[in-house]
């Protein structure tokens, strides 16, 4: 578990790995109040990140054209050609 | 080219011309058995029929296969396929880089199921999957994909090689030497989907994943979007109703310990109560004290004296004291007087001695007053004093005058230790 790194940071694997791992610590109750209000606050803002990288999740299907002078370009894939 | 073709019990030249070759899917070598097209030529200086090649295969498939297998051990023992050269497929990818025929149900497939499960940004290299220049389109793409990003085009997490499924020969270009290099020194995962499931080529062998399908490699590409918002929120709750058992639970053990600690306002009375009674305590040994303190006090005032006694007793010992210092200072006086005298002559007595010292004399009159010239001391019969150094003393008669200054008068010694009369003059 990554502790206090920027949730900004976190992949959407490592953000929904640690909102597990604090899950599961949760559920158990073991921990001082104020270390699960904190890990509580922290599973929150790591759902947030979870969930706004989710919503990002957006078709966009391009065709690479390369150009005689090896330039690459891009144009939308036609894919009833 | 130029090489023999031969079977069991003939020979024939053979010439394959560079463009040729270049179109012919396998790499002829030694000892290949191969089915030849082409057309019979001859060439005249050595009077020889030659078959012009046109196009070559493997005669049978178990000579492909072998050939196949031949260069898998090769590229295994370069260590290509080695496991540890596996690299990991991201788990979300953002961007997905697609090499395969931009037509046809493969691409199709794939962009499907991604949109199904997980919409993505696609970038698509379109190369020919079939054929002469495949392998080199192919290995191309991926080399292509590695100099991202660049020309606005972001760098793809995670590559999908992908061909639909066909004959040996149709796969053919998946199992080229350069392919493989091109996998095997991608720096972006690949994820192989070459023919059908059983179908493997050495692609296949070099990729990171092998993916069964077209569709199954988008698959393995991005997770399913609904199931991880289902377990996200999944998550949410969890959090939420762990959260809200930690608290309950802390708060009943809160109520439990304080149930423990009895009723405040009771344990408050008991304390007032003995406050109480030590104060009552208290106020009585305060009264107790005072009187201690006080009878106490008028015992030690009894014993004091007024103030108006014993200044009239100090006043009665000031006026005897000063009677007394009264006599003391008289007699001090009359004492300091005599003493005052007595130094008085002996200063004058000391303060020509150095003069008699040196044998000089004093001469007085019978007054005992300085007689500084002759005349003074008076006709013959005159009685003087002569005085010498330590205060020796002579009484003499005047006899006469002498002429000239230095005439000592005639003395008749008198010792006498006595001062003469009338020195206090001096003073």
């Amino acid at each position: 578990m990554v502790k206090n790194a920027a949730i900004e940071a976190l992949s959407f694997e490592e953000a929904l790995g640690e909102l597990e791992t604090i899950v599961r610590t949760l559920e158990t109750g073991q921990s001082p109040l104020e270390q699960s209000i904190n890990a509580y606050e922290r599973g929150i803002a790591l759902k947030k990140h979870c969930e706004t990288r989710l919503r990002e999740a957006q078709a966009k299907i391009e065709k690479i054209m390369v150009g005689k002078d090896g330039n690459l370009s891009t144009q939308p894939l036609d894919e009833s050609e | 080219m130029y090489s023999s073709l031969k079977d069991q019990g003939a020979v024939i030249d053979a010439v394959c011309w560079k463009g040729t070759l270049a179109k012919i899917d396998l790499k002829p070598e030694e000892g290949l058995e191969v089915i030849c097209t082409g057309r019979i030529s001859t060439f005249p200086q050595r009077s020889n029929y030659q078959l012009i090649v046109e196009s070559m295969e493997l005669a049978g498939e178990g000579a492909l296969l072998k050939m196949l297998e031949e260069r898998r051990k090769k590229l295994l023992a370069e260590g290509l396929f080695a496991p540890q050269r596996k690299r990991p497929i991201p788990f979300l990818p953002d961007v997905i880089g697609v090499v395969t025929s931009p037509t046809g149900a493969v691409i199709r497939d794939i962009l499907h199921r991604l949109s199904d499960r997980f919409p993505r940004h696609v970038l698509v290299w379109p190369v020919l999957v079939q054929g002469e220049q495949a392998a080199a389109q192919v290995a191309a793409a991926i080399r292509g994909f590695q100099s991202l990003p660049a020309h606005g085009l972001p760098r793809p997490d995670v590559l999908i090689v992908a061909r639909g499924g066909g004959s040996l020969e149709d796969l053919m270009g998946f199992n080229d030497e350069g392919v493989v290099r091109a996998i095997a020194e991608s720096k972006i995962p690949v994820i192989s989907a070459i023919g059908h499931e059983t179908d493997t080529t050495l692609a296949d062998y070099a990729a990171d994943l092998r993916a069964p399908t077209p569709t199954g490699a988008a698959e393995m590409a991005v997770p399913v979007r609904a199931a991880l918002a289902q377990q996200i929120l999944e998550y949410e709750q969890r959090l939420a109703s762990g959260m809200n058992r930690f608290l309950a639970e802390s708060r009943h053990r809160l109520e439990a310990r304080s149930a423990g600690l009895g009723d405040p306002a009771r344990l408050l009375e008991a304390q007032v109560q003995r406050l109480d009674h030590l104060g009552d305590k208290l106020s009585g040994l305060f009264g107790r004290f005072i009187e201690v303190k006080r009878s106490a006090l008028v015992e030690i005032a009894g014993a004091l004296v007024r103030p108006q006694e014993r200044l009239r007793e100090a006043e009665k010992a000031l006026s005897r004291w000063g009677e007394q210092l009264g006599a003391v200072g008289v007699k001090l006086l009359q004492d300091k007087d005599r003493d005052l005298k007595h130094a008085g002559k002996m200063l004058e007595a000391y303060s020509f001695e150095n003069i008699l010292q040196r044998g000089f004399a004093v001469v007085r009159d019978g007054e005992g007053a300085l007689i500084m010239d002759a005349a003074r001391a008076g006709g013959p019969g005159a009685s003087i004093e002569v005085q010498f150094r330590n205060d020796g003393r002579l009484r003499a008669q005047v006899s006469g005058s002498v002429k000239g200054q230095k005439d000592a008068p005639l003395k008749k010694p008198v010792r006498d230790k006595e001062f003469g009369g009338g020195q206090t003059s001096l003073f």
